[in-house]
């Protein structure tokens, strides 16, 4: 009898990678839903195109490198760095910008450095940034939510503009800048942060509509905390970082700095805090180091936010963080049994 | 009662324990053929005490040496020696080793036991009958018993474990032997007891195992021993291991580089225990043990008391064959530790304790695919010697040994639980072992090669000693020869001593160059 030797542990085989990206997938559901309801379906466009976008570079580069096809592309992998990707995009893209970012999501952020799991910078945090600096016009023309602007474009309309190219001035009565951006503009004009949240942008906290998305985020992200697909030392460590960097500068002047509810619940901190910051493959992997990772990006996000060149900093911060994880893994190794 | 405390990670895992629960203690019949290995034990080899053709009696030692760390082998059965030849042994590489392999008779016929007075032994002669028993550490490890009291008893001992814990999944032998001979486990502790004289003893026993932990607790109030506890403790995976024993025993950790008596504690298996008891009572030394045969691909899974050197596939047959497939995948151990068999020829060993017989789709043939490490880190989170095995699989991979060894590799357990939560599914203590072996082998090498440099090296310096030494023997054989002619020819001119000096230089020049 010939018994071929494996090595113990015997377990039971098959990828529960798979079932960890479906659970990524499955808590994004409610925030992609709500962010829809207020933006209308230009979101869900975007997120179609993405992940299709980001499967054809997967296999075409699996190909390329000779590596099998079929386990990495249905590990959905790739669909939840897309759908992370697509939701950084203005409502409105044209399908070339989608294909540039995804592009370099795929190709530069992630087979370039060995595929997954060997990247060592988030792969849609790169596509976001690269187009966010080549293509800056594109990447801040922002829309109202329907409950300001009382309209959302059509499913027709918004296809015709993603795809026909559209001219963008047609709904210029529609674009506007973000809550985040409108308060950076304004303050650096002069004007107080109590004078700018009675525009109409402004919601209860945060920006009208986004305050809303930014709840079901959150949702989103306690069912991945409670299911134990993500651990709290990211995301808490993250929230408090922001809240008391701008709890900090509220009290010392309101009048200049925003609310901490404000920033909390504004832009990309709730989706970064749970949903970016936390992918495994480029965050921390100790305990202590992923308090430190988080508190990184915390206090980088707060800073970008409010002295630095860019309306929203959860990007720029996660990357930032990203080339940190190397130094704070090695420095932040846990005691092991029996060493003093 | 006892404060119990935890190790890091762990885990909850199905024990597949029932199935081979259901028979109690059996007692296996003898084979045809007995295989015993020379060496059934962790340290040196043993040299075979019989010649071929020689009859052997139950008891008879037939393999043993003088060596420290060594444990005798003795006939598990009379019989006739047949050969003494290499053959398959259980081995996770599948090597083969020196076996004597005994005709069995049929007779049983056994040396005349003599049980020593026991009463009237000092602890030092205690070691000694157990260390003629051939006896060792029955749990996995095999370490041989009697050096590890003797050093034990040097170190002095102040808690002394004795280990019914058995959390690895299938495995039942000592869970069986604690429901029928807890009388022989308890009194084995005794001697235990006499010979370490620990202050407190424990008897820890998973919560599992309710019908154990009820008969040893009767065979305690039975034969009471003084400062004694049954602790039942949570069956978390790998509580039975050693270090993990004694941290959720005592709350301390075995520093690193250290054995638990290095810190006074004595750890002990129930089944080591009743065989010191067997020695010593009855003067039989260990020639049997229980083995579990279980798995999903067998027909009536069961405890077998067993000789030593029984083919496993005598075994297989007593159990009632196999149920699904032809033949099965053979592990010896449990589903976390065990490894493979290489045949079903393999003969029971003193470290036999279990024998899963699995079906093919249960064990895979091999790791084949798996996806990619995304760091997650589930495997920290279980790893109870608190390693990153994530790390250490980076680096392990790449074959950065250095770097392996920063991460603490060697402090790897191998108990399989970081394996077992992996997403990806990488077979991550194979990795370790890999590397534990690959730089084990260049620790070796290197080893070798350093004595082989520093020899050559004395070589050299020998060899350049003696030229030195030859020339100065010439040197001065010429110059007394000199002094002589000078004398002999006295009023002579004097040799120009630059000529003489320059004379000598050639000379040497040429020595050089014809050496």
């Amino acid at each position: 009898m010939a018994n071929v030797i494996v090595s113990s542990p015997y377990v039971a085989q098959g990828s529960t990678l798979k079932r960890l990206m479906i659970q990524v997938i499955v808590a994004l559901l409610p925030g992609t839903i709500a962010y829809a309801w207020y933006f209308g379906p230009g979101v869900i466009i975007n997120i179609c195109l993405a992940v299709l976008l980001a499967l054809a570079f997967e296999a075409g580069i699996l190909k390329l490198r000779a590596k099998p096809v079929m386990p990495h592309l249905t590990d959905f992998s790739a669909v939840v760095a897309a759908w992370l990707f697509a939701l950084c995009l203005p409502m409105h893209t044209p399908w070339w910008l989608v294909l540039v970012g995804i592009g370099f999501t795929m190709v530069a952020g992630k087979h370039l450095y060995g595929g997954l799991g060997f990247n060592p910078f988030n792969p849609a945090m790169v596509g976001y940034v690269v187009l966010l600096i080549s293509f800056p016009r594109e990447m801040t023309t922002w829309y109202l939510p329907s409950s300001v602007s009382g309209e959302t474009l059509s499913l027709k309309e918004a296809l015709a503009y993603t795809f026909g190219g559209a001219d963008i001035q047609q709904w210029d009565a529609l674009s506007s800048a973000t809550p985040l951006d409108q308060v950076k503009t304004a303050v650096a004009q002069g004007i107080t942060v109590g004078e700018i949240r009675l525009s109409p942008v402004f919601g209860e906290y945060g920006g009208k509509g986004w305050e809303w998305i930014a709840f079901w985020w959150f949702i989103g992200g306690l069912w991945l905390l409670a299911s134990r697909t993500i651990r709290w030392h990211i995301p808490v460590a993250l929230l408090s970082a922001v809240l008391v960097m701008s709890l900090l500068f509220y009290l010392v002047n309101p009048e200049t700095y925003n609310s901490p509810l404000f920033h909390l619940l504004s832009g990309a901190v709730i989706i970064g805090a749970f949903f970016i910051a936390t992918d495994p493959v480029t965050a921390a992997t100790t305990d202590s180091g992923r308090i430190y990772y988080g508190l990184l990006i915390g206090c980088l996000i707060y800073i970008i936010r409010v002295w630095g060149g860019y309306p929203d900093g959860v990007a720029f911060a996660v990357l930032l963080a990203n080339m940190c994880v190397p130094l704070i893994d090695y420095y932040t190794q846990p005691r092991v049994y029996g060493e003093k | 009662m006892l404060k119990l405390h935890h190790f890091h990670g762990g885990l909850r895992l199905d024990g597949h324990k029932a199935k081979s629960l259901q028979r109690g203690l059996l007692q296996a019949t003898l084979p045809e053929r007995l295989f015993l290995p020379l060496r059934q034990h962790i340290g040196d080899h043993n040299k075979p005490r019989v010649e071929i053709g020689e009859r052997v009696l139950k008891g008879q030692v037939i393999a043993s040496d003088s060596a420290l760390i060594c444990a005798a082998v003795h006939a598990p059965t009379s019989g006739t020696i047949r050969a003494i030849e290499n053959y398959p042994v259980a081995h996770p590489s599948g090597k083969i080793d020196t076996c004597i392999v005994i005709d069995v008779d049929g007779d049983d016929q056994g040396v005349e036991p003599n049980p020593a007075d026991l009463e009237s032994l000092a602890p030092i002669e205690l070691i000694e009958l157990i260390c003629r028993a051939g006896i060792v550490g029955l749990g996995g490890a095999v370490f041989p018993t009697s050096p590890k009291l003797s050093r034990g008893k040097v170190q002095g001992i102040d808690t002394l474990i004795i280990n019914g814990v058995e959390c690895e999944p299938y495995i039942t032998c000592d869970d069986i032997l604690m429901r029928f001979n807890a009388a022989e486990v308890i009194r084995g502790s005794g001697y235990l007891q006499r010979i370490l004289a620990p202050r407190t003893t424990y008897i820890a026993i998973e919560d599992n195992k309710p019908e154990a932990i009820a008969a040893m607790a009767k065979a305690l109030a039975e034969h009471p021993l003084p400062d004694t506890e049954i602790i039942p403790i949570p069956t978390i995976y790998p509580s039975g291991g050693e270090k993990q024993l004694v941290q959720i025993l005592t709350g301390k950790e075995v520093p690193h580089g250290q054995l638990a008596f290095d810190i006074g504690i004595f750890c002990q298996n129930v089944g080591t225990c009743a065989a010191i008891t067997r020695a010593l009572e009855m003067d039989e030394p260990l020639i049997s043990r229980v083995v579990t045969i279980t798995g999903d691909n067998i027909a009536h899974p069961g405890n077998w008391e067993a000789r030593l050197g029984t083919p496993i596939n005598h075994l297989i047959e007593l159990a009632g064959g196999y149920q699904h497939e032809a033949s099965g995948h053979l592990v010896m151990g449990g589903s976390m530790m065990g490894f493979a068999l290489s045949g079903s020829d393999v003969p029971i060993v003193k470290a036999s304790n279990c024998i899963m017989v699995m079906r093919e789709e249960t064990i895979p043939k091999s790791p084949g695919y798996h996806d990619e490490c995304i760091r997650c880190s589930k495997c920290a989170e279980v790893c109870p010697a608190q390693l990153l095995p994530q790390q250490l699989y980076w680096h392990a991979r790449a074959k950065a040994y250095e770097r392996t060894r920063e991460f603490h590799l060697f402090d790897c357990i191998e108990c399989g639980c970081c394996s077992t939560v992996c997403p990806s599914r990488i077979p991550l203590v194979q990795y370790y072992r890999a590397a534990k072996s690959e730089i084990r082998a260049t620790r070796k090498a290197q080893f070798k090669s350093d004595r082989a440099r520093l020899r050559f090296e004395f070589r050299e310096k020998r060899l350049l000693l003696k030229k030195q030494q030859d020339e100065e023997r010439r040197r001065l054989k010429r110059e007394a020869l000199q002094k002589k002619k000078a004398g002999a020819g006295n009023g002579k001119p004097q040799a120009d001593p630059v000529q003489a000096a320059l004379d000598r230089v050639k000379a040497r020049k040429k020595l050089a160059q014809e050496d």
